[in-house]
């Protein structure tokens, strides 16, 4: 078993998904059923193959590279084929395999108009080799690869399943992310000609800690990576694609796009950005935090003023990787740690989120939050679940997502030591503000949309009806996992532990 | 013992409770009720034994002697300064031994010899301690071994003090940073003190469950709210058990969410949603304190949310006194919130549109002193930081006798008889918060325990009349001569009263006087400063409380009946937790007796016996001074307490004091200082209209609009420009110039071609012809050419 | 020189062909006139050899061989074209028009 992991085991996991999908090109078009189960059936295999890792994943060191897979790629410009895994990659890596197979059987019988499953299930499954792929690369130019494959299967979804302004939500999307694509692929090739050993192999570069770069180079470098993680973040001003992408796209490219896809630009942060360039990241470590606070802030208040459900939950998202992005501007292992785990925690809980808005849309057929009413009594436990996840969202403790957010409001009262406490000791203040404004918006809405009776036009509706078997059993281990990461958030921060605090000592080093 | 580390099970159970219910209550006969019963009943037993349990080891002589001993109940990894504590004992032990290889010690006195286990504790002090000195230039120059020497100098200066043993147990909760360094711990720290609050929390409880099982029996959500009571209750005990700060703030948040839900238990009526939200908020924004304080504190205490280590550190001044102070500060503004003091309270009267109940317990007797049990808990971090020995004004003082003052007054203008009792509560919390401010703790405890008691016996019996009133609680309009009906409700609601208003030999008597002299020496020795100003706000409050209880009475008991229907008196449910209740509300202020009165002296086995088991003593505790019982005082609060009851019987029940009859409708002054009571100050006003309106409407308006038309605009006209300059690029260069030049070029191509097309005739010999004279031309060229 | 007779009536058949090619609007006359031009070859190329070796004489006799094949082909493409138009006057055959 562990031979096998060794060899084969992120060969696998990242191509599983893409073999079942070119599987599904030569099954006919009518046979729906063979199509969702190869669907499931494949992306099903990536996530036992992922349980297996998280079981015999060597957590005591978490913070070295492990089933490494090192080939022979591209060797005219000195790329290698490397794959690997450590504590950072593992959770997120475990969400990705988690979520996909969830929203597959989301989809069971809920595929969006205009139908085409063949098509839908291929981009979801191209989808999760891209995000797969991005999590366990360890060479740069492999990693820019599956991080762009993601693209092309999402603006699909949203392009074609999407809502009414979809056209425009998706080429928004898939310009302004390539946009900040074209500046990181230039920081990574320009990563490659100043320094000394010209390599894209990550394991390397880290080692090097940007050693044999300028302090000014570093920076300019820095700024490339900074437009092409922090457009998909987003990271305040650069988060309008959000909220239209979110709006327009199915609930199916929602869930994933809140709950994987925001994370690779968080990911390649910690992974890529800081690391391998510890003077850059330090001169833009405040920049990054005040962005942060002010997306807390903004985000929070725009939020107060949206009359879409969707929206508002996609202006949400736009706070809460605030705060991932407060804590990795730290620089500390604290914070890091907290990014991760908040990375988690927010995958799942707005995943959640968008499930639930989605189903809503499916009942009410909108989301025009002035328009709904009395969720609670027309489908009780749809409005219970919404609750737990509004609670969930706003940080409350004993749920999933406190353990992203106190900690990265704590890592900002003591910054790494070459950064400005006073700056940073007041943005957690802000910060902390913006929990207040958090709770403010969503249970607002929670009032809006769930409490009081519902309104005349959806009184006797019998569309509107409770929760099905299929959202069961695809919310249900969401939810668990929500509570579970709550009171035991050691399941997560054991395996990011190890491997934040290299990267902290990296980031504050040289 | 046994119960004393395993008192983790009470929390446990009550949370099983919630997940049973909530799964299967609905299946059960009683709708789940009688899981939740049986569950509080069991933990009020384990919490009784738990108390028990305490006591026999409060009592136990003790082997050794200094912190280290008192200490020996602390598992070890639960905090570092205890285990270095244990180390240091132990190196003690082994230097006499060890002299000779003693050159060069370093301060730390004592590492060298400390097994492998310590000698990881030493150097993790060692760091914290060389660190703080650097940073926070304490005039201690980093003497590590101040703490221990100077606790056991006070604990030895009182005549053979007998050290406080807190029982710790703690697990691994999470590890983030350098292994070793910075462990997140979650366990029991078992003292009088959170065995005090598991008695106090388990009992209300267990009387609230039974009296709803009548009180809401035929609700459309009699599970739910059996469910989340249960989780009320798991979430109270978990945060009085908390051993680390970060658990406490779990807890705290945890019965924040169980208030919400059970305020907004009726949430389709939109005034309840309201209020629950309400409620929430404004604890969220004391929340905003809770979370920076703790951070500050984990920080100052070298990356530790052990309560124990923050204590021992604050208390031996192991923490800089500015840091202190902004913590403090910080977490007040959280007792703020969720104790309801001035200037956060405005969520508590509203509150009550929760299940009567629901307001008993939570918002009367347990969730609302989560605040005064924070600030207990960590005292040290409190006395030290607003240095309220020796002082006579603090911000906590503050708070606290403002909120007991202006509290009271506004119960004064209420119709509905649970406000009344929310201000009530509002203006006791305050008294305790005095209490914590001037340096009363025991006394602050004390009240919150006879308040427990006999607040929520009046809130189960406002309960009980609105029952008989067709839930109405509005007394003004709907109740009146409720005591013929209701005999039992009555009686006791008469005791409770009493012994709110501090009436001897009430328990609120003893509580209340306990904090007044605690404020220090107006008429005799003791207390901690000189509070002057506080004591008469809080004589004041006390003279409303009265006042404005018998009001309450006259308008709940006497006079005619203004409802409708025929009243009746509740079942035997309602009434007998009442009746327990009241008694004792009645008789729990003989617990803690003053050692003498005057000239009369207790004896030790029943004097001060509530402080000898709550109170620690000890390195994690700072030196208070207790008041003694101030006889004057005493008298004085107890005459003015009855004075007030006079006068409100003369005015009510006589129509005496004519001139005061609608004297606000008359006189300019009195009119506007009722309009300011019925506003409540105008907070509400300023939150909801002016605060929360301008959060949610302008400025929300305004990001959203920045986000779409300045945000958005600069990417959509991006968009745009490119789209523009393309049409631009390809109609002008790209057509015209690139384009042109391809197309010119197949034009002239073309016409070239139409032009030559005529030599084309189709017929050969003309193409011979041609060919045979361009081969002749071509010969004549070449001969000329060779020629 | 007695070349220079051979290589005179050559000169002179050819013409003649050439002319034959360009004038004539029958095509079977066309095709008899390519003949008179092959032979007019088949004489210098005889007439060379006599004084420079015996290669010219092969390439007569595979001049003579590819003439005959060259008017079998040619008569069959002239019979076909009367079939087609009933005429064989090369001059309506102008179908390469540009």
């Amino acid at each position: 078993m562990t031979d096998f992991l060794n060899d084969w085991g992120l060969i696998l996991i990242t191509f599983l998904p893409l073999a079942g999908a070119l599987v599904m090109l030569a099954v006919p078009k009518e046979s729906e059923e063979t199509q969702k189960t190869i669907a499931l059936v494949a992306s099903g295999a990536a996530f036992a193959l992922g349980v297996a890792f998280l079981v015999n994943f060597d957590y005591d060191s978490a913070g070295v590279l492990q089933y490494v897979v090192d080939r022979e790629w591209i060797p005219i410009i000195n790329s290698r084929f490397i794959l690997g895994i450590d504590g950072i990659s593992l959770p997120l890596l475990a969400l990705t395999v988690l979520i996909v197979p969830l929203v597959l059987i989301y989809s069971w019988n809920n595929i969006p108009s205009p139908g085409n499953p063949k098509a839908f299930l291929s981009l979801i499954l191209l989808l999760e080799t891209g995000m797969i792929g991005t999590f366990v690369a360890q060479d740069l130019i492999l990693f820019f690869v599956f991080f762009e494959i993601v693209l092309l299967p999402m603006f699909f979804m949203i392009g074609v399943w999407g809502g009414p302004d979809r056209k425009y939500a998706s080429i928004k999307f898939f310009l302004y992310t390539l946009f900040g694509s074209a500046l990181m692929i230039v920081s990574f090739l320009a990563l490659f000609f100043m320094s000394a050993e010209q390599t894209f192999d990550m394991r390397i570069l880290q080692d090097l800690g940007g050693l044999d770069i300028a302090r000014t180079t570093q920076i300019l470098i820095f700024g490339g990576m900074f437009m092409g993680f922090g457009i998909k973040v987003p990271i305040f001003p650069f988060h309008t694609w959000l909220p239209d992408a979110h709006t327009q796209a199915p609930t199916q490219g929602s869930v994933i796009l809140a709950a994987v896809l925001l994370k690779l630009g968080t990911y390649g942060f910690v992974r890529i950005a800081l690391p391998f360039l510890p003077e850059g990241a330090q001169w833009w470590a405040p920049i990054i935090a005040i962005l942060a606070v002010i997306g807390i802030i903004y985000g929070a208040l725009a939020c107060l003023a949206q009359t879409d459900m969707k929206r508002l939950i996609a202006f949400s998202s736009v706070a809460h990787m605030g705060f991932v992005m407060l804590a990795i501007a730290t620089l500390t292992d604290f914070g890091i740690n907290a990014a991760v785990f908040g990375m988690v925690a927010h995958g799942l809980i707005t995943g959640m989120l968008f499930f639930v808005a989605g189903s809503m849309k499916d009942r009410y057929h909108t989301l025009e939050i002035s328009r709904l009413g009395g969720m609670l009594v027309s489908a009780p436990k749809l409005g219970w679940i919404l609750g737990l996840c509004a609670m969930a969202s706003l940080g409350l403790p004993g749920l999933a997502g406190f353990w992203g957010e106190f900690p990265a409001i704590l890592s900002a009262y003591e910054p790494a030591p070459m950064l400005n406490e006073a700056l940073f000791r007041t943005l957690m203040v802000i910060a902390a503000l913006g929990t207040v404004l958090a709770a403010g918006y969503l249970l607002w809405m929670y009032q809006r949309t769930s409490m009081g009776t519902p309104p005349e036009e959806f009184a006797d509706d019998p569309e509107i009806t409770d929760v099905n078997t299929a959202e069961w059993i695809s919310w249900t281990p969401m939810l668990l996992l929500i509570v579970v990461l709550g009171f035991f958030p050691s399941l997560i921060f054991n395996m990011t532990n190890p491997a934040a605090t290299a990267i902290a000592a990296a980031a504050t080093g040289g | 013992m046994w119960f004393l580390t395993h008192a983790w099970i009470i929390p446990a159970l009550m949370a099983l409770s919630f997940l049973l219910i909530l799964f299967f209550g609905k299946l059960m006969p009683k709708k789940g009720s009688e899981i939740g019963i049986a569950a509080i009943g069991i933990a009020f037993i384990l919490a009784l034994l738990t108390a028990g349990s305490w006591y026999t080891h409060n009592n136990e002589e003790v082997e050794g002697h200094g912190d280290a001993a008192a200490m020996a109940d602390v598992q070890e990894g639960c905090s570092n300064e205890v285990d270095h504590l244990a180390a240091e004992d132990h190196g003690e032990e082994t230097e006499d031994v060890g002299d000779h290889e003693g050159e060069g010690r370093s301060d730390d006195g004592g590492s060298d010899e400390g097994t492998d286990d310590h000698a990881l504790g030493q150097s993790d002090s060692g760091e914290y301690a060389q660190s703080d000195s650097g940073e926070y230039a304490q005039s201690d120059s980093g003497e590590y071994a101040a703490p221990a020497a100077t606790s056991t100098a006070v604990a030895s200066e009182g005549e053979e003090e007998h050290l406080t043993r807190p029982v710790v147990r703690c697990a691994a909760w999470a590890e983030i940073g350098t292994p070793g360094s910075s462990l997140i711990t979650w366990g029991t720290m078992v003292d009088g003190q959170s065995v005090l609050m598991l008695v106090v929390v388990t009992l209300i409880s267990l009387m609230v469950f039974i009296y709803s099982s009548e009180y809401v029996s035929g609700d459309r959500r009699y599970t739910h709210y059996f469910a989340f009571l249960s989780l009320f209750s798991a979430s109270m005990l978990f945060f009085v058990l908390a051993q680390s700060t970060i658990q406490m703030i779990v807890g705290w948040e945890l019965v924040g969410v169980c208030s919400f839900v059970l305020i907004g238990h009726w949430w389709e009526e939109k005034p309840n949603s309201n209020a629950a939200l309400k409620a929430f908020l404004t604890n969220r924004v004391g929340d905003i304190g809770l979370l920076i304080g703790v951070a500050i504190l984990y920080f100052a205490a070298g990356r530790s949310f052990s309560i124990l280590d923050l204590n021992i550190l604050a208390a031996n001044g192991g923490i800089s006194h500015g840091i202190l102070l902004v913590a403090s500060v910080c977490l007040i503004f959280a007792v703020m919130s969720k104790s309801g003091q001035f200037i956060l309270h405005t969520w508590l009267p509203d509150a009550m549109a929760g299940p009567t109940p629901v307001s008993a317990l939570i918002h009367a007797a347990t969730m609302v002193v989560a605040g005064i049990y924070m600030v207990a808990r960590l005292y040290p971090v409190f006395f030290e930081g607003l240095s309220i020995a020796g002082s006579s004004v603090n911000f906590l003082a503050i708070v606290g006798a403002v909120t007991a003052m202006f509290g009271a007054l506004l119960a004064f203008v209420q119709k509905d008889i649970k406000k009344v009792l929310a201000y009530s509560t509002i203006s006791q919390l305050g008294f305790m918060v005095t209490a914590l401010g001037v340096g009363a703790w025991t006394a602050a405890l004390f009240h919150l325990f006879t308040h427990a008691m006999f607040k929520a016996t009046l809130f189960l019996g406002a309960g009980s009349l609105s029952n008989a009133a067709h839930h109405s609680f509005d007394m003004v309009n709907d109740m009146g001569g409720m005591r013929k009906v209701l005999p039992r409700t009555f009686w006791t609601f008469i005791v409770a009263t009493a012994a709110l208003a501090g009436i001897f030999p009430l328990s609120g008597f003893w509580s209340k006087d306990e904090i007044l002299a605690g404020h220090g020496s107006l008429f005799s020795a003791g207390g901690n400063g000189t509070y002057h100003v506080m004591l008469v706000m809080l004589l004041i409050g006390a003279f409303c409380t009265a006042a404005y209880m018998t009001r309450t009475i006259w308008y709940a008991f006497y006079g005619e009946f203004r409802g409708h229907g025929t009243p009746h008196e509740s079942g035997s449910r309602i009434t007998v937790p009442l009746i327990i209740l009241a008694t004792l509300g009645a008789v729990v202020g003989v617990l803690n007796l003053p050692e003498k009165i005057g000239p009369f002296t207790f004896p030790e086995s029943i004097s001060l016996q509530f402080e000898h088991f709550v109170e620690p003593v000890g390195a994690y505790f700072p030196a208070i001074s207790h008041a003694e019982f101030n006889i004057p005082l005493a008298i004085f609060s107890l005459a003015l307490a009855l004075s007030a009851v006079l006068v409100t019987y003369l005015y009510y029940w006589k129509g005496a004091f004519k001139f005061l009859h609608g004297l606000s409708e008359r006189n300019r002054v009195a009119g506007l200082g009722k309009t300011i009571l019925v506003n409540k100050y105008y907070f509400d006003w300023l939150y909801t209209d002016v605060i929360t309106g301008f959060v949610k409407g302008p400025a929300a308006r305004a990001t959203n609009w920045f986000n779409q038309h300045v945000l958005d605009g600069i990417v959509d006209g991006t968009g745009k420009g490119a789209v523009v300059a393309g049409q631009f690029v390809y109609e002008n260069i790209d057509q015209k110039v690139v384009d042109g030049a391809v197309k010119d070029t197949a034009i002239a191509t073309s016409e070239a071609g139409g032009v030559l097309r005529h030599m084309q005739t189709g017929r050969i010999q003309q193409y011979a012809a041609l060919f045979f004279a361009a081969a002749a031309l071509l010969a004549g060229v070449f001969v000329v050419a060779i020629g | 020189m007695l070349l220079n007779q051979f290589l005179l009536l050559a000169a002179i058949l050819f013409s003649i062909g050439v002319y034959g090619v360009i004038v004539r609007k029958n095509g079977v006359l066309v095709l008899m006139s390519v003949e008179l031009m092959l032979n007019a070859v088949n004489i210098n190329l005889v007439a060379f050899s006599t004084y420079h070796g015996l290669g010219g004489q092969v390439f007569a006799l595979f001049v003579i061989a590819v003439a005959a094949a060259e008017v079998g082909v040619g008569l069959a493409i002239v019979l076909l074209i009367y079939r087609n138009r009933r005429s064989v006057d090369i001059d309506q055959l102008d179908e390469l028009k540009g």
